[in-house]
């Protein structure tokens, strides 16, 4: 049998602030079938992202694995050989789309920036690739010569999209790439994610706080709790039968229509373990 | 008083130097006594603005017409000193982000006994401090006493928004306006806040304006909801008329683009298009550059009819018919 | 970018925001360019040799053959104001290049590289910001003997801190910014993303702090020659006209010590006005 997609190994990390430590991440596994997705949903404050960065590589981890097709990822890539290949497997798409893209470059050369580092065609074959880049995530030439603060947060987030896909990864991680989203664009971001995962076979790894939205994407879901994955799998199965008290209580959280929540003010509170930092 | 605690009728706001189309486009709006209020849109679509109109609080160089009644008081042509006693004493805000909203030097006891220490009369600081020590119980805060001497950054953002809570409970409010209250807040916790708020909505009788862009909050929420979109309240219906049955095309768009966690299909049906920019101004319908329904003879040319029954009112020239089940809408089938 | 509001500044005037109106700004913009054609065409605008002196004509008051007058030993002082101008505009720009190349350079390491590095640059930064510009130049002189090479060396070097502590500040925003994140993602490489990505995003910030800091190096230096440290006669120099004219203040003929104290003023606060205003501008773009 052939390795698996993206193969991630006890993956830790723990954070040492004036004295205190942090374990952000306790030991995360998870397995990407070929063409599969995985979503990552929990509080805030329980790792998902320092997961997501470890994923590619921004950050360290204290202990374990990252393997894609087999191949273990090194953690802080030195070179340009090993940068580029480090790249090529595992790309992100991050919450903020204001912040994510370089507010000096026009959304265009940000894409061909990408597509240049990683492949050797001409100006012209390069300006083709822009284009049908863009075209995918449903752009065209006439924003391609915008600045970013010159387009919508739904636009910027389809050109972060695309500049993730110009390197041709392995796998996409979104670190809640549609959280900041107006609910209609959202909906239109998710569905140019399924096309796209169609279309290209890129693995997802779809991080989210919103249970909801996950479903729509991702076969397969973790739920993570101060830095552990407390319940793991099917996300139909996940959604019906929750089986850890955690997800349950995600699950009740959720609000829905013409019923008042039955979480209590005072008795939740006091049950929550770890209070959101930062938040 | 026997009318609404907020009346705002046809409230238009002009913004000549930032925005082409007026940010509120008259704007009907009611919350009486006891009722809570929903308002829910997409970002920009005038949510907020249209809260402070309800303060009196709008930017120096907005242009206002129409009516803004408070506990009746017309906020908009009172005299400032009424208008103060007004946001002393009957009407209270709470806000999004809770740490925007205090000062992180200042311990939280001295931020909810403010406006006693101002009087600077013993008496009513020790009447200040009684009362914040129960309104922090009442927000189900573990130790007021302790919470009374700490400092913003020591509480968590839930546990510091029932703070905020508390604080706008002070001068026993006859209105409440929620400004998306549990927006930066975990599923879990945001349960928590709006369980809490409706106990005090109950408890006290509160009328309370909710305004969110989650319309299932809303709807777990709100006894009535206002869908605004660009500046214009294009629907208006109970809450789960609203979610069984959306006539306003743009509604039901909203409905259908939000993800669920229970029901059935793979894939939303999205919106298309983004959202009208302050610099846009068509004639006729605003949502007509995104509508599946649209009658370009007529929705692009006049400005829509407002079709009321009573009970709910829906702004369009060809609204959806009164029988479209939900399940419908939310997912597309997939052949 | 909100570290332009830690912009440090050398201790001094910071112009009140009511001061900065269209008009103003067009003022200091007129001054500037006045300031850089006096520069650059003083032999064509001077109707006088600036170091010829005729002693039949000393501290003439204005009149139509010296408009501003002439000098103890009878220069005229339009003409040495104009040739002023040039080693006005030398000195101050040699500093500001000098401190803001190797500002940035100390800033850009600070502030990227982190850890021990940076703890240790910015422990001697702190250090060179106690040491005041003129002081530290006053030094060099009495080291290296007067003129204008020793106080502009060292006044390079006075100003580098500010400019390293401003530039520091503005790489570590910036490197904590998902934008930054996402080129490493993408394979490029650390130092391609510091120079090429980050300075192109930073340098408008700091070249506003650089037209700020044009300003007091010119003061700073008209105060050396005023002090007779710097620019030494016969050479026309601003500082060294106020310091010359000392005499004729006190035989009550003002003018040739107030036209070039005016200048020196003029030029400093258009200078500081441009450099704020810029840097205001930069604030709200990136708001
Ligand atoms: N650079 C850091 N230094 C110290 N602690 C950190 C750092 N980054 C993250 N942490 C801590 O690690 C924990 C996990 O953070 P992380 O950002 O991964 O959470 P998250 O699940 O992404 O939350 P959110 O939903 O708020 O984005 C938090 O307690 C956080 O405070
Ligand atoms: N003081 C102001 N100056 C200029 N424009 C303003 C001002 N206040 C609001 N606006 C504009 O008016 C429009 C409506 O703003 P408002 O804050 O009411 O939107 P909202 O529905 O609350 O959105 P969100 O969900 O993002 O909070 C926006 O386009 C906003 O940019
Ligand atoms: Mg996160
Ligand atoms: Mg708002």
């Amino acid at each position: 049998m052939s390795a698996p997609l993206l193969e991630v190994q006890h993956l830790r990390k723990t954070y040492r602030t004036h004295g205190s430590t942090v374990t952000a991440v306790a030991g995360v596994d998870l397995t990407l079938p070929e063409g599969g997705s995985v979503g990552i949903v929990g509080e805030s404050g329980s790792g998902k992202s320092t997961t997501a960065r470890m994923l590619v590589g921004l950050e360290a981890p204290d202990a374990g694995r990252v393997l894609v097709h087999g191949q273990e990822q090194v953690a802080q890539p030195r070179g340009r050989r090993e940068r580029l290949a480090r790249a090529r497997a595992l790309q992100i798409v991050f919450q903020d789309p204001y912040l994510s893209l370089d507010p000096r470059v026009p959304v265009g050369a940000a894409v061909d920036q990408a597509v240049r580092l990683h492949t050797r065609l001409t100006r012209s074959e390069r300006r083709s690739r822009v284009l049908e880049l863009l075209t995918q995530v449903g752009l065209g030439e006439r924003e391609a010569a915008l600045l970013p603060r010159r387009l919508s947060g739904g636009q910027r987030q389809r050109v972060a999209i695309a500049r993730a896909l110009a390197v041709e990864p392995d796998v996409l991680v979104l670190d809640e790439a549609v959280s900041a989203l107006d609910v209609s664009v959202q909906a239109q971001v998710l569905n140019l994610l399924a096309d796209i995962r169609e279309q290209t076979g890129v693995g997802l790894v779809f991080i989210s706080h919103d249970l909801a939205v996950v479903r729509y994407l991702c076969a397969e879901t973790l739920v993570m709790r101060a830095g552990e994955v407390v319940e793991r799998g099917a996300t139909d199965r996940l959604l019906r039968e929750p089986e850890h008290p955690y997800t349950r209580l995600l699950l009740s959280a959720v609000p829905r229509p013409g019923r008042r929540s039955e979480v209590d003010g005072g008795t939740a509170l006091s049950g929550r373990g770890v209070p959101a930092p930062g938040r | 008083m026997s009318g609404p605690l907020l009346e705002m009728s046809d409230v238009w706001l002009r913004l000549p130097e930032v925005a082409r189309r007026p940010v509120l486009a008259g704007v009907d709006l009611q919350v009486g006594a006891g009722e809570i209020v929903g308002l829910v849109g997409e970002s920009g679509s005038g949510k907020s603005v249209t809260a402070r109109a309800a303060l009196g609080l709008l930017p120096p160089t907005a242009e206002v017409e129409g009516r803004v009644t408070v506990d009746g008081v017309d906020v908009l042509s009172a005299p400032a000193a009424d208008v103060r006693r007004l946001r002393a004493e009957s009407v209270a805000m709470v806000f999004q982000d809770p740490r925007a909203g205090i000062n992180p030097m200042r311990r939280i006891g001295d931020h909810l006994t403010e406006s006693a220490r101002l009087t600077g009369r013993r008496r009513d600081l020790d009447a200040a401090r009684a009362r914040a020590l129960e309104l922090l119980d009442a927000v189900g805060l573990p130790d007021p006493r302790r919470h009374l001497r700490q400092y913003p950054h020591e509480l968590s953002g839930g546990m510091l928004q029932r703070v905020m809570i508390a604080g706008a409970l002070m001068g026993s409010p006859r209105l409440l306006l929620c400004d998306e209250p549990t927006t930066a807040l975990d599923v879990t916790t945001q349960a928590e806040i709006v369980a809490l708020l409706g106990r005090l909505q109950r408890e006290r009788g509160m009328g309370m304006l909710f305004i969110t862009h989650d319309l299932d909050l809303a709807a777990s929420v709100c006894d009535r909801i206002h869908v605004m979109y660009a500046g214009r309240v294009v629907e208006q219906a109970p809450a789960l008329g609203l979610f069984e049955q959306p006539r306003h095309p743009y509604t039901a768009g909203l409905l259908a683009s939000t993800p669920a966690i229970d029901g059935g299909g793979t894939r939303l049906r999205a919106i298309p298009g983004v959202p009208l920019s302050l610099l846009e101004d068509p004639s006729g319908c605003v949502f007509a550059a995104r509508c599946d329904r649209v009658l370009d003879e007529v929705c692009r040319v006049l400005a829509p009819p407002v079709v009321a029954d009573g009970v709910r009112s829906v702004r369009c020239a060809r609204p959806l018919e009164a029988r479209t089940p939900r399940h419908a809408l939310r997912t597309e089938c997939v052949s | 970018m909100s570290a332009l509001g830690a912009v440090v500044r050398p201790g001094r005037l910071s112009l009140p925001r009511s001061l900065r109106s269209d008009a103003v700004l067009l003022a200091a913009g007129v001054v500037l360019v006045a300031f850089v054609a006096a520069c650059l065409f003083a032999p064509w605008l001077a109707p006088y040799d600036p170091d010829a002196t005729d002693l039949g004509n000393v501290l003439a008051p204005s009149s139509p053959e010296h408009w501003l007058g002439t000098d103890q030993v009878g220069r005229d002082t339009l003409s040495r104001l104009l040739y002023g101008a040039r080693t006005s505009l030398v000195g101050p720009l040699l500093v500001v290049v000098t401190s803001t190349v190797l500002g940035v350079l100390v800033g850009m390491v600070a502030g990227w590289r982190g850890g021990w590095l940076d703890a240790t640059l910015s422990r001697v930064l702190d250090i060179a910001f106690a040491f005041p510009a003129l002081l530290l130049a006053i030094l060099a002189v009495s080291l290296f003997g007067k003129g204008l090479a020793a106080p502009v060396m060292a006044m390079s070097i006075a100003y580098t801190p500010f400019v390293a502590r401003q530039v520091r500040g503005l790489v570590r925003s910036a490197r904590s910014r998902p934008y930054v994140s996402a080129y490493a993602v993408q394979g490029f490489g650390p130092v391609d993303v510091a120079l090429r990505r980050v300075l192109p995003n930073i340098a408008p910030v700091v070249l506003a702090q650089a037209t700020v800091l044009f300003g007091y190096a010119l003061l700073d230096l008209a105060a050396l020659s005023f002090l007779g440290l710097g620019v030494q006669p016969p050479t026309s120099d601003w500082g060294a006209m106020i310091n010359e004219s000392r005499g004729a203040v006190l035989l009550g003929q003002p003018l040739t010590a107030v036209v070039p104290s005016v200048a020196v003023i003029v030029t400093v606060v258009a200078f500081n006005l441009l450099g704020e205003e810029l840097g205001d501008r930069i604030a709200r773009r990136d708001a």
